[in-house]
């Protein structure tokens, strides 16, 4: 809870917690630097400490300079951190795109993108830079910042804890900093989507669960008598992920001061507590956490009621029973017990009209709106989301049945079917969001450029379909070629002849990537010009023009 | 003002729960029905599937989980298609085990059979290093032609297949160049030159005052196993200095540090990992490549 004080001298309750906190911090970080057993978890305790050093300075000189009295002032919205979630939202997406587009680049060309000098510029170290910078760091920004701002405005209070919303800001940052650098340096517990160290996930765990309190003390503390739905969405992202992040990060350090560990499970208990987590990962992280973000903006953009609060009740609750039980669909025809693989499968298609009732009620909220999807082309990128959502919830059941996975599994068309979520799902609903926020946190009547949002929503547009066409096409066809007998009975392709097939593919990939990344630039330059304040291109357009009507000629 | 009685939305006609958060209202709109029974479905899909396959642990006096009505198991299935493939494959696996090798080329079919066992098996075992196809890379031999380091016949290549190059196998093919340079068997300078007389015996550009002062050492050093015109030697591994072909090139720099240290590549002794059947299938599919002799 926020302690608003009077006068300068005093210390505000959540600053000197988190200060304390952060003090313990730089203490293990000099132990860290001081007994460092490798060179990796060496530079990591150096950041550790640098972060900690820098957070203990701007405190105290943010105490000091006795600004903002009262000091979060709760007849005021917590705006600042908002502010910061966007602008750490784009960077994080831009660094995330590019590095997706140079390893798509390496598969494409492996000898021109290929530098063995450089053993940190290797696919298998950029590719979880690239999941994780789109995921946890593009992603998780998006649903922090958007969740900050979202549980304020529909409990109609400020944000709880004083401090520990900037806590939690940047403790992130530093984690996305921590686990990037790590893959780069080669340090990984080999666990898709759960790459990071120990100590890494250990900083995670203690960031996650503030988050969490924050949450739930802004929920506790709301004006008004019920709770709404995008934030039962949150909190079951919020909570479900810190479950599943602490559970299959269970491991124990060779070395209190080194950068490896030894995962408690082991064999197919591992595998299947990791996919458990994976999955639910999409579940939680890049479904239910960008439902919340699709249910407070859509309504609000297009300013109509949501559909049905029935239907939003009984999609909630019957998507998280089932979600969680729907893992193991990633390990079919594996040492894992086939009735685990029946149990992921039949949950997984259950799943299906769960997931679609978020596709419903997101888009029957238009029905008295659709005129507007011909003028707000944010508005437009928010509904198309859905519409991608409601597609990747299809195509996921369909690639669970068993038989499909058997030639689905392992090929592009697992890639593809990522992306369509990845990209059109999760991506343009966080655009959506984000041009939304910028224009109402930096108080702005309207957007710098309608028309560059029309050729981000464009240019992104054809990309996607770019990635998922060439995706399916390949991931097919490898899969078919998988499994392809001569007359003889033998293998009729070797696996690098499954490769150079998809050649082409890769080429159409790469442009649809390139393209992507592209929108995201011009949405940067559209996002700053609108946070500055400058004219918006159609007023000026517009001031242009003689005032006066012109006759005909 | 924000849990007002329930009034009627003016687009729709239905009526709203009086909530509204943020200027945000609800509709008060039934589950489509399409969507509810389409869920229905979906559940009963599930439960009949698990009456049908293995799907639930851990129910009392039950060991395992429950089989299914169709008692379905992956492993049986493998397993069962394995043995079948073996079964299948017998007669085959026993003409090319038994057989030699000019008999089985003489059979059209055999042959065949043979050629598209040896196929599939290079692709994802051999063409990792030789490319596919046999085409070779630097360090790793092309054969796809007709120069060969340990023989291109029939029996010369399943050997090499069967033991490998300096596997560790006792039977394998293994010839050691000394290290001249690493081992300061020779001075600078003296490898300088060796690489003019290397380059002059292959036919290209060289420095012929080096090349003369290093016919000596190349007598005393290189002769006893390249041969005193750096043909090399077959039976024993020696490449051929006098042709164009090189394993891991054949300009100044590589010819230096081959010079310096010897290569050492190595092959895995196949025979370990694969039936004598398929050993063979693969020695007839790489001498059918384009320079089996």
């Amino acid at each position: 809870m926020t302690v608003a004080t009077s006068s300068r001298g005093s210390i505000d309750g959540s600053t000197f917690v988190v200060g304390f906190l952060t003090f313990c911090v730089l203490l293990f970080a000099i132990l860290g630097v001081a007994n460092a057993a490798d060179w990796a978890f060496r530079v990591h305790a150096w950041m550790f400490l640098i972060a900690a050093f820098a957070g203990m300075a701007f405190l105290l000189g943010w105490h000091e300079s006795g600004a903002a009295f009262p000091r979060f002032d709760p007849t005021y919205y917590e705006e600042g951190v908002v502010k910061a979630g966007i602008i750490a939202t784009m960077f994080w997406g831009i660094a995330g795109f590019l590095v997706g587009l140079v390893i798509a680049l390496q598969l494409t060309w492996p000898n021109l993108f290929y530098f063995p000098d450089f053993g940190w510029t290797n696919f298998g170290r950029m590719r979880p830079l690239h999941t994780s910078a789109v995921i946890f760091a593009f992603g998780g920004n998006a649903l922090i910042c958007t969740s900050f701002y979202v549980v304020q405005r529909t409990c109609r209070t400020r944000l709880a804890g004083g401090m520990w919303p900037w806590f939690v800001f940047w403790g992130y940052q530093l984690f996305i900093v921590i686990a990037g650098t790590g893959y780069l340096m080669g340090v990984t517990q080999s666990k898709e989507y759960a790459e990071p160290e120990w100590y890494a996930d250990i900083w995670l765990a203690i960031v996650w669960v503030t988050y969490l309190g924050v949450f739930v003390a802004t929920l506790l503390k709301r004006r008004e008598p019920h709770i709404y739905v995008a934030n039962w969405f949150y909190l079951a992202f919020i909570v479900t992920i810190a479950m599943l992040h602490i559970i299959n990060n269970l491991s124990l350090p060779a070395n209190l001061f080194g950068s490896k560990s030894f995962s408690l499970a082991s064999g197919v208990q591992s595998a299947l507590i990791q996919w458990w987590y994976g999955h639910n990962a999409v579940g939680f992280f890049l479904t239910a956490g960008f439902l919340a973000m699709m249910y407070y903006f859509i309504p609000k953009r297009a300013d109509r009621p949501v559909w049905s609060y029935r239907l939003s009740i009984v999609h909630f609750w019957s998507l998280i029973f089932i979600y969680i039980w729907a893992g193991p669909h990633h390990l079919h025809y594996t040492a894992l017990p086939q009735w685990a693989q029946t149990l992921g499968m039949t949950f997984s298609i259950m799943l299906w009209m769960p997931s679609w009732g978020g596709m419903i009620n997101g888009l029957m909220t238009l029905s008295g709106a659709w005129d507007k999807l011909r003028t707000d082309p944010v508005l437009r990128m928010l509904v198309v989301s859905v519409a991608f959502y409601g597609m990747a919830t299809f195509e996921g059941p369909v690639m669970s049945v068993r038989e499909v996975n058997a030639l689905s599994h392992y090929t592009d068309w697992g890639i593809g079917h990522v992306h369509s979520g990845a990209l059109g799902w999760v991506g343009f609903v966080t655009f959506g969001a984000m041009y939304c926020l910028t224009q109402w946190v930096w108080k702005r009547e309207k957007l710098y450029s309608t028309a560059l949002v029309e050729w981000h929503f464009w240019i992104a547009s054809l990309g996607v379909v770019l990635y998922i066409t060439s995706m399916w096409v390949s991931g097919i066809m490898e899969g078919l070629m998988w499994r392809a007998y001569n007359q003889f009975g033998f293998l009729e392709y070797s696996f690098i002849e499954t490769v150079s097939a998809k050649h082409v593919e890769y080429i159409v990939r790469a442009a649809g990537g390139g393209l992507y990344l592209t929108g995201a630039l011009i949405m940067i330059y559209n996002l700053v010009r609108t946070a500055r304040g400058d004219v918006p291109v159609e007023d000026r357009r517009r001031s242009s023009q003689p005032p006066t009507l012109q006759p005909a000629e | 003002m924000t849990d007002h009685s329930p009034e009627i939305d003016n687009h729709s006609g239905v009526e709203t729960t009086g909530h509204e958060w943020d200027g945000i209202r609800e509709l008060n709109n039934p589950l489509p029905r399409w969507w509810l029974y389409l869920f229905y479905a979906c559940i009963a899909f599930a439960f009949g599937y698990w009456v049908l396959m293995p799907a639930w642990p851990g129910l009392p006096g039950m060991s395992g989980a429950t089989p299914g009505i169709l008692h379905a198991s992956d492993r049986a299935k493998v397993a069962g298609e394995l043995s079948a493939l073996a079964r299948d494959r017998a007669a085959l696996s026993a003409k090319l085990a038994t057989l030699d090798a000019a008999s089985i080329l003489k059979d059209p079919q055999l042959r065949q059979q043979a050629l598209a066992l040896g196929e599939s098996t290079f692709g994802d075992n051999c063409a990792t290093c030789h490319g596919p196809g046999g085409r070779g890379g630097k360090g790793y031999p092309r054969l796809a032609d007709d120069v060969w380091l340990w023989g291109g016949s029939l029996a010369d290549i399943e050997q090499t297949i069967r033991y490998g190059v300096r596997s560790g196998n006792p039977k394998a093919r293994v010839i050691d160049m000394p290290a001249f340079g690493r081992d300061e068997f020779l001075k600078p300078a003296q490898i300088d030159d060796l690489v003019e007389y290397v380059m002059h015996l292959s036919g290209q550009p060289a420095d012929e005052a080096a090349v003369a002062r290093a016919s000596q050492v190349f007598i005393d050093n290189c002769k006893t196993c390249h041969g005193a015109a750096g043909t090399g030697d077959r039976s024993r591994g020696v490449p051929n200095l006098t042709d164009a072909d090189w394993l891991y090139g054949g300009d100044r720099a590589t010819i230096r540090r081959t010079i310096f240290g010897p290569r050492g590549g190595v092959m895995p002794a196949w025979g370990d990992r694969f039936d004598p059947a398929t050993v063979r299938a693969l020695a007839i599919y790489v001498h059918s490549l384009g320079g089996g002799e």
